[in-house]
């Protein structure tokens, strides 16, 4: 049986999201003889242009539609689904980015399948590992051979396929009757000239121990210093110091940076599930008996505001 | 206004939960099982609908075992006006689950239903989406506020690139976040009075619903662990060790 692989293109604002490339990487394990990947825009000109520079991918199929503006999933649904069927994918992925958990459960839905959610590694193109509670245990799952499949990609294990190609973009034109029932009011995007949390090398964590939002600022002056993004434990976004979208953990972000240095983060398992594939982790915390220190490759028990400043000055 | 909201009996989140050496599942037998933290926070919001007055009648829905009936009575002890519990001794997966609320929905024409966005056992996140998708309704996944104006809603969405706004005509599925609201603690004479309350037992087959095919569990196994690493006793040290790794 031939793996003719569909991806959809997560984006924002022009731009591709590097979660895709990460799903080309977990695609590639997957025997293909194909890797297309799906932009639906407004205008997917820059995204298609970027995708086709993945390495691994066979086409970029950009469909425009003004009804694409802004990404969702009950609009996105049925030309997907026309785009798999026209194109008689047997695999249809996303990765999974919040992007992709609203949408790829409605597409399989759509073609009657059953999906498989945040795949982390790949056995057969049926065969996958997939994360349970909360990453605390793994399960294989064979999903049937004898119609399409439809997951998600656990981005933080595959690292993103890397650029230097230049695979043919087609347009594709899709018949999908749309419904009027959602509507995009608006996105309250947090501005940060900071690099992406879910994306950069390198991040920079705090605790409820920084101890308030005024406090927040040694944390951003060192991420500033090192280039790193920033990040937060659920206590500290549930306290009030930072906004939703800078939480990491199981119901927050799941990341997999070169390094990760946190600060008065005691490591409650969820914040764990969050951190577990970062190359590198580094925790600081005054109380020398938190769990963070058990998965630490480097710890350090004090106090972070005078490690702070020390560390500005010495990293120079 | 009615509101339909589905509840999932899962392993409760305080329990260390532990693989069965022979790598079959997860131990549930003697282990405390609560209802599914988000299904609470969709049941909380139900109720503060039904306080304000917005929502008339509330009726709580469980796929599962006898067993499950417990949720099901946790429901009913936030207030739930009745229940509705469908029936089964195998583990449901989520498209089989959406075919079962589709019919139910079909049945209670509810304007709203509200479910957790996952269950803390299989993390799935799938059954919302499937559900809408399979009534072709509207759907507003992770809700971390949700204002309801006659036929629409309104709902804040937390996604990645920050929280989004959609406004979905109704009836509409909408899946709750950890954000949404704080559940309320039971009291013990709610908890009595859900005693009273109405559950009708339903199957599969009632529903004319036939099973979904099915991913298959192969095994299940310990997640790779990561090794403590180094403590290291000053900055000086620490800078060094970054250094050395070409970290900073």
């Amino acid at each position: 049986m031939s793996n003719k692989i569909l991806i959809i293109a997560d984006h924002l604002d022009g731009s591709l999201n590097e979660s895709t490339a990460r799903a080309v990487a977990c695609a590639q394990q997957m025997s293909p003889t194909g890797i297309d990947v799906l932009v639906l825009a407004e205008d997917g000109a820059s995204v298609a242009a970027e995708a086709a520079q993945i390495e691994g991918v066979s086409r970029v199929l950009q469909a425009d539609n003004a009804a694409n503006a802004h990404p969702m999933a009950a609009l996105l649904t049925p030309q997907i689904v026309a785009a798999a069927q026209q194109g008689e994918y047997s695999h249809v992925l996303g990765p999974n980015t919040t992007f992709g958990k609203d949408l790829m459960p409605r597409v399989a839905a759509k073609l009657g399948v059953a999906m498989v959610t945040d795949i982390m590694s790949v056995h057969s193109a049926h065969e996958f590992d997939r994360p349970i509670y909360a990453g605390n245990a793994v399960i294989t799952v064979g999903a049937p051979t004898d119609q399409v499949l439809v997951a998600s990609v656990r981005c933080a294990s595959y690292p993103a396929a890397p650029g230097g190609n230049s695979a043919e973009i087609e347009t594709l034109s899709l018949d999908a009757e749309l419904p009027g029932h959602t509507r995009f009011v608006n996105l309250e995007q947090a501005s940060s000239d900071r690099p992406d949390l879910q994306t950069a090398p390198k991040v920079i964590s705090g605790g409820r121990g920084v101890g308030s939002e005024e406090n927040f600022k040694v944390i951003y002056d060192l991420a500033d210093k090192i280039g790193a993004a920033v990040g937060a434990s659920r206590a500290a976004v549930d306290a009030g110091y930072v906004p939703n979208d800078m939480q990491v953990g199981q119901t927050g972000k799941i990341i997999s940076p070169e390094l990760y240095m946190c600060f008065g983060i005691s490591g409650a398992i969820q914040h764990l599930a969050g951190i577990k594939d970062a190359q590198t982790i580094v925790a600081i915390n005054k109380d020398e008996e938190a769990p963070i220190f058990e998965v630490a490759d480097i710890g350090l028990v004090g106090d972070l505001f005078k490690i702070i400043p020390e560390l500005e000055e010495k990293i120079g | 206004m009615k509101v339909l909201v589905s509840v999932k009996r899962a392993i409760d989140y305080n329990v260390r939960i532990q693989i069965k050496p022979d790598g079959s599942g997860v131990v549930e037998n003697g282990v405390k099982h609560s209802m599914n933290p988000f299904d609470e926070i969709a049941v909380e919001q139900a109720m503060r609908w039904k306080e304000a007055g917005t929502a008339e009648e509330v009726v709580a829905v469980t796929i599962g075992p006898d067993a499950a009936k417990e949720q099901l009575r946790s429901a009913l002890a936030f207030g739930c006006d009745r229940a509705i519990h469908i029936k089964t001794d195998e583990p449901v997966q989520p498209l089989t689950a959406a075919r079962v609320f589709e019919a139910i929905a079909q049945k209670e024409e509810p304007k709203v239903f509200m479910m957790g966005k996952q269950a803390i056992d299989d993390d799935s996140n799938q059954t919302g989406q499937m559900t809408s998708a399979l009534l072709e309704w509207p759907q507003a996944t992770f809700a971390s506020e949700i204002e309801l104006s006659g036929e629409t809603a309104k709902v804040t969405r937390e996604i990645d690139a920050g929280l989004e706004t959609l406004e979905v005509d109704l009836p509409a599925v909408i899946t709750a976040d950890l954000r949404l609201n704080e559940p309320r603690y039971l009291k013990l004479p709610d908890i009595m009075k859900a005693k009273k309350k109405p559950i009708e037992d339903m199957s599969l087959d009632d529903l004319g619903v036939e099973a979904a095919a099915r991913l298959e569990t192969l095994k299940t196994t310990p997640p790779p662990t990561r090794e403590a690493g180094v403590r290291v006793e000053s900055v000086d040290e620490l800078v060094a060790k970054l250094k050395e790794k070409g970290l900073v």
